[in-house]
């Protein structure tokens, strides 16, 4: 698949298709809302098949969710503090959407639904909605002074205050930008490399030897990239909580 | 105590009263076995770390300060555009806000660094 015409074509692999033929064209259900939809689904087994037994010593199953859910928890509590706690379902969320969206896209004829910055700034302006949500709610008028710091000079404050509303709305895009470019980035590489596998093989006799080259970046380079997609789905929820923090607390 | 550590971590939720005291022994006798294999991390803010809790890679930090001063700009210059095709100004409130991105760029790679909390506290 990685391929034809002897060319390097890394950018194919981002492109949405149908999924379930002609009904799916119909509504123009996209590849990626079904594997959107299988990770949900995915998500929702694990956390209630495998907490079913309730058991003290917990099965394969039920560490994992358990491992998830103590995971997320203590990054809430430990970044928002106890009243964080009822952000908690949000940010697992989340943390479980991307994380299952960045590892499901590593399997071969997989389609990384967080490689698209329509999603991703998705999920991120939904938090940035929230957080100013909370933080209206919680603190009325006084979450505009936010924008200005007490005890700055007030002559400051036509550049002050602009600066601060810009620096408040770059966080939905810088939030989204590296979820989505880390995808992207890690996504191309893992093509691009699996691409010279291909064209080095063919080069006679040599080739195959020279292919092991490219093979061996290409193996590290999935391990790189797991590590990515925990890494970025991590990042996604402690920053979550980090603008939760300061919708909570307001400063 | 042969077991792997792995295999007995259920922490969370409540049992019956008599084995809640046992496990915290437990856990007390696991936790202080685990930090002289040096395996407990601090809950939060071991000295390389940043408020965020994200390890002090430099490679990583200089990449999140390049997204932070990138999308600084791109929500500045979004602004002064559409502020402008608002009231038909073209040029000159896109440029203003231009340069206000960059400054909210510069200062989002400062709080990077500086945290908010730790400074006005």
């Amino acid at each position: 698949m990685a391929a034809e015409g002897k060319t390097i074509d890394a950018l194919s692999q981002f492109e949405l298709t149908h999924a379930f033929g002609p009904v799916g064209a119909a509504v123009n259900f996209t590849q990626s809302n079904a594997y959107m939809l299988a990770m949900a689904v995915l998500i929702v087994l694990l956390v209630t098949v495998g907490m079913a037994p309730r058991a003290i010593v917990p099965g394969r199953l039920q560490a994992a969710a358990e491992t998830f859910y103590e995971f997320v928890e203590n990054l809430v509590i430990g970044q928002v503090g106890h009243e964080g706690k009822r952000y908690f379902p949000f940010v697992f969320t989340l943390f479980m959407f991307i994380l299952f969206g960045n590892v499901a896209g590593l399997f071969p004829y997989a389609f990384t639904y967080t490689s698209h910055i329509a999603v991703t700034f998705g999920l991120a302006a939904v938090v940035f909605i929230l957080t100013t949500l909370i933080a209206l709610a919680l603190h009325g008028k006084k979450f505009f002074g936010y924008f200005f710091p007490e005890g700055a000079p007030v002559w400051l404050a036509p550049i002050i205050v602009p600066v601060e509303v810009v620096s408040y709305l770059s966080r939905p895009i810088s939030l989204s930008i590296r979820l989505f470019a880390n995808m992207v980035a890690g996504h191309v590489l893992l093509k691009v490399f699996a691409t010279f596998v291909v064209l080095l093989g063919g080069l006679g006799i040599v080739g195959p030897f020279l292919a092991v080259l490219p093979l061996t970046v290409n193996v590290l380079l999935i391990g790189f990239e797991l590590l990515v997609a925990f890494l970025q789905a991590y990042v996604f929820a402690i920053l979550t909580s980090v603008y939760l923090h300061d919708a909570v607390h307001l400063h | 105590m042969n077991s792997p550590l792995r295999a007995v971590q259920p922490t969370g939720g409540a049992t019956a009263g008599a084995k809640v005291n046992e496990r915290d022994d437990f856990n007390e006798r696991l936790r202080k076995a685990r930090q002289r294999q040096g395996l407990e991390r601090t809950a939060r803010g071991a000295e390389g770390e940043g408020r965020d809790g994200l390890p002090a890679s430099a490679l990583r930090i200089g990449l999140r300060a390049g997204v932070e001063v990138v999308s600084a700009l791109i929500a500045g210059a979004g602004i002064g555009w559409l502020i402008d095709r608002w009231l038909g100004t073209f040029p000159w409130l896109f440029m203003l806000f231009f340069a206000i991105g960059g400054v909210a760029g510069v200062l989002n790679v400062y709080r990077l660094f500086n945290p908010r909390n730790g400074a006005r506290k």
